[in-house]
């Protein structure tokens, strides 16, 4: 697997595309799923991990289904590299930290990805580029129905699908929108929305999953509940929240404009003042900056920045990102510094305010 | 559910009716428990305030006791307490019955209601199969019958093929 090359692009889930992608960044599902007669990782020995690997790696190698997959061992990997897969989302941070016989396999698309020895044996990921559950839920159903030929999971007609969390137990399907939600972020409404969101069972979380912080104002909603509910029923669920979401956030951005505008103006032209000329960035400010920068353009009150730039930049100027894009390991202070002139070279030819 | 003061899965149901229309309920991991019920007593002793019976606590460990332990990955239902989570598969009918109020308290109900496996019938037995073999294997290997444990696993294979 070719780092470098991807490295130059921003993935499926910030390409900016697909329905209400000024709003949804990217739409997940995963499914955990267990061989049946081996021990859960947490309590399998190394020499058993490594045979579930050899088990799982075989199989998926050999499935004929509509992508191909290439095998990659997390043990092969060097720091640096696993950090890359969770940038961009194609590994959990538990899978990164975890040791043992352990790897993930990725579709020829980057939308595809299969975790062996996470928490579960097996974790099935699709991603797709705004808000689409529905084609994300075909193309799982349907990947999960192929390999469940192959191998023998382990099943529990109470239970459904056994998990090593009985949090995940029975579907063992967990769903997830990805939303920048700017406007409700600043005006503080947002927590309105997260106890709404918790009375109906959903929760949110930070860009990178559960205990990361809300970095530049995206969240991600998901499903609580895994028992007791078909998939289909949990999917529905979300699909009726969160168009109400957008329209909040909608509103929230008008008001917001109508209100304050020259406030939110003056906000919008520093963050782009700042992320073209600083010569020394954090990672936390460029996503908070960068933030500002995509509602800008969303709004119209900047002109002539491309927005799949700043869709790219997100993911560009994350630490890994970059160390790949300059091909080189840099400290902090030599990342700081190398992030501020990346993002100068990327805006500086582009960029200016309305009026 | 989780502990409402650390990441730990909830094991204690606490409900403190303080009267008729102000019932608190709290959820916590055992150790929380134990401290939580401790401060009350402490925050009692040193306010000294006789709080009478109006307060009526129940304290419901949903954990149960069970001293079953998984024959197949040697998990007891502590263990499961202390980390959050299970050992194999086999643990969930090892433990049928402490797990369901864990269940109910986590999801609100008890019953799977979603896909099914394909070829469901017909794994159900191959995976009893399986698993039997597996207990077979472990024993044979603890006696040292290499040759015997090669078969066993070529048999486990050729059912993990189907
Ligand atoms: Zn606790
Ligand atoms: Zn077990």
């Amino acid at each position: 697997m070719n780092f470098e090359a991807l490295s130059k692009s921003s993935g499926e889930w910030l390409k900016g595309s697909g329905i209400e992608s000024d709003i949804v960044i990217s739409s997940r599902i995963r499914l955990a799923r267990n061989l049946a007669g081996f021990p859960f990782p947490n309590r399998a020995s190394n020499f058993q991990k490594a045979e579930i690997e050899n088990l799982l790696k075989d199989r998926i190698q050999t499935l004929e289904f509509e992508q191909k997959f290439e095998y990659v061992s997390l043990t092969a990997l060097n720091t640096l590299d696993r950090q890359f897969l969770v940038e961009r989302q194609l590994i959990s941070r538990e899978l990164a930290a975890n040791d043992g016989p352990r790897g993930v396999a990725l579709g020829n698309l980057e939308s595809l990805s299969l975790m062996v020895n996470e928490e579960d044996h097996l974790r099935l990921q699709v991603m797709r580029s705004g808000f689409s559950l529905e084609s994300a839920w075909e193309t799982i159903n349907k990947l999960d129905d192929y390999l469940e030929k192959k191998v023998s999971y382990a099943f529990h007609e109470e239970f459904g699908y056994l998990t090593a969390c009985p949090t995940n137990v029975g579907t063992g399907m967990r769903a997830s929108v990805m939303l920048h939600l700017p406007a409700l972020d600043f005006t503080k409404q947002i927590d309105k929305v997260f106890r709404a969101l918790q009375r109906i069972n959903l929760t949110h979380r930070g860009l990178y999953g559960e205990g990361s912080r809300f970095s530049g104002h995206f969240f991600q909603i998901s499903n609580q509940v895994t028992l007791g509910k078909s998939e289909t029923a949990i999917l529905n669920e979300i699909y009726s929240v969160i168009p109400q979401i957008i329209d909040y956030e909608r509103q929230a951005r008008v008001a917001w404009k109508k209100d304050n505008g020259q406030i939110l103006q003056d906000r919008i032209s520093r963050a782009f003042g700042t992320l073209s000329s600083a010569t020394m960035m954090t990672s936390d400010e460029t996503m908070e900056l960068l933030s500002y920068v995509r509602l800008g353009i969303h709004m119209k009150m900047i002109e002539d920045v491309d927005i799949n730039t700043v869709n790219e930049l997100f993911i560009q100027t994350q630490p890994a990102h970059l160390q790949k894009l300059m091909g080189s390991t840099l400290d902090g202070e030599e990342r700081n510094t190398a992030r501020a002139k990346f993002l100068r070279s990327k805006l500086r030819s582009s960029g200016s305010t309305p009026n | 559910m989780k502990c409402h003061k650390c990441p730990k899965v909830a094991t204690m149901h606490i409900t403190e009716i303080v009267s008729k229309d102000n019932v608190q309920e709290c959820h916590f991991c055992e150790e929380c428990a134990q401290k939580y019920l401790q401060e009350e007593v402490l925050e009692k002793e040193t306010i000294e305030v006789d709080l009478g019976p109006s307060i009526v606590k129940m304290v419901e460990n949903l954990a149960g006791a069970t001293s079953a332990v998984c024959e197949t990955c040697a998990m007891q239902f502590a263990d499961f307490r202390n980390s959050g989570r299970l050992g194999c598969p086999h643990d969930y009918t090892v433990f049928h019955d402490e797990l369901l109020p864990y269940l109910e308290n986590i999801h609100g109900e008890t019953k799977h209601c979603g896909k099914f496996p394909t070829r469901y019938g017909t794994n159900k037995n191959i995976q009893k199969e399986i698993d039997l073999l597996r207990k077979q294997l472990q024993s044979v290997i603890q006696k040292e019958k290499y040759e015997e444990a090669a078969g066993i696993r070529d048999k486990i294979r050729l059912l993990e093929n189907q």
